[in-house]
């Protein structure tokens, strides 16, 4: 008797662990986790400067007002990134064809600030089409980096090439510095709906 | 082993666990199949020798052990161990806790109950190979996909060896049992019948 109900306790118990740790069974990895943690609530980021691809400042959010479409990138990434770029230069076309273009930016952040530098960033930026208005290549000062990747919950890792591997998303940061919503790069339909949403 | 070298080795497994914690950490393979391995046997050397009335048949700690055993089987809470130093510390006192869990319902655990248990480990471990070597996304930020297959293929290594230790044995130990006293008893009279 005392074995049984100890058993159903610790049933009950485990269930509401695993229940816990899942998120009802709907996040089973860090990545689905951070992405659905942002949809439930979305979470204030800490402000920073940027420096674009043609040398002028920018900041996140964004100082204009605009909902900004933030991802995170090296720009000598020979993989992910480039397929990354084009997603984004998609993005944009998008963007124009919501009739978003003046209510958004998009923004290709390097978490490599020391090595992408304004030349670098802009060779990056003419490979993908980046027009430098909607679209600009940016870097954050190196000591702030830490901050925004942990604020993002973007982890890049060294991958043993001489380059990194890290997860890909973009991220929809509110004009009131809030990040809104996180999305696959090539969900189109996705961070759009995210976006109309933000512009609200 | 003497019993009261245990507590020793125990103290020495956690101590190179905490110690080596960043080098484990860093390589999927050391951190799931080598380092939670080595603090769950921190609990099983640690795990006291009382039959619990509450453990009757080996039922409710097994049951806690395997949720336990769920919990950190999540990529998630393995990702979580690397990024968060919260959830390092709750590694180092769950994973021994589910290891004592584990023996101490291991001990009054049926027969049949120790053979399904072991059947789910086999088929657990081939699932999670399964899944870290065909994934096609990452399921780990802090870990490589190169690193994610290499932990499918040394889970695969895990499901075959766990299967061969618990089948082979078999083949040798099992003899077939002498006849049925029944059948041998039976005869007799018949025997004795013709031989007069």
């Amino acid at each position: 008797m005392q074995a049984l109900l100890a058993s159903l306790l610790v049933v009950a118990a485990g269930g509401g662990l695993l229940w816990q740790a899942t998120d009802g069974g709907q996040a089973l990895t860090a990545e689905s986790a951070r992405r659905l943690a942002v949809q439930r609530a979305p979470q204030p980021v800490s402000p920073f400067a940027l420096e674009t691809m043609s040398g002028a400042s920018a900041t996140i959010p964004d100082a204009r007002g605009k909902v900004a479409l933030v991802e995170f990138i090296y720009t000598t990434c020979p993989t992910l990134c480039q397929s990354a770029g084009a997603d984004m230069f998609r993005l944009g076309n998008r963007v124009r064809k919501a009739g978003l273009a003046d209510r958004v930016t998009l923004m290709s952040v390097s978490f490599d600030p020391e090595f992408d530098t304004v030349e670098r960033m802009e060779s990056y930026g003419e490979r993908h089409d980046a027009d430098d208005a909607l679209w600009t290549i940016a870097r954050p000062r190196p000591e702030v980096l830490p901050q925004i990747l942990s604020d993002f919950g973007v982890i890049a890792i060294p991958d043993r090439m001489g380059g990194y591997t890290h997860n890909v998303a973009v991220h929809v940061v509110t004009a009131d510095g809030k990040l809104a919503a996180i999305h696959d790069t090539g969900d189109f339909e996705g961070i759009i709906a995210a976006a109309r949403k933000a512009v609200r | 082993m003497k019993r009261r070298l245990r507590p020793g080795l125990a103290a020495i497994i956690m101590l190179s666990c905490l110690l080596g914690n960043r080098a484990l950490e860093a390589d999927p393979v050391l951190h799931v199949l080598v380092q939670l391995p080595m603090l769950g046997l921190c609990g099983v050397l640690l795990s006291p020798r009382c039959e619990w009335r509450w453990a009757q048949g080996g039922f409710a700690p097994l049951l806690a052990a395997l949720f336990g055993i769920a919990f950190w089987m999540l990529p998630r809470s393995i990702d979580g161990a690397v990024s968060f130093p919260l959830m390092t510390l709750a590694k180092f006192l769950s994973v021994p806790l589910i290891g004592a869990l584990l023996a101490i319902g291991w001990r009054q655990a049926h027969a049949l109950l120790r053979g399904f248990l072991k059947a789910q480990a086999v088929s657990m471990a081939g699932f999670m190979a399964f899944l870290f070597t065909h994934s096609p996304v990452r399921l780990c930020n802090n870990y490589l996909i190169d690193d994610q297959w290499r932990l499918g293929f040394g889970f695969l290594f895990l499901a075959i060896g766990l299967a061969m230790a618990w089948t082979i044995p078999l083949l040798f130990n099992a003899r077939p049992r002498a006849l049925p006293l029944t059948r041998t008893k039976s005869m007799t009279p018949v025997q004795s019948g013709t031989s007069t």
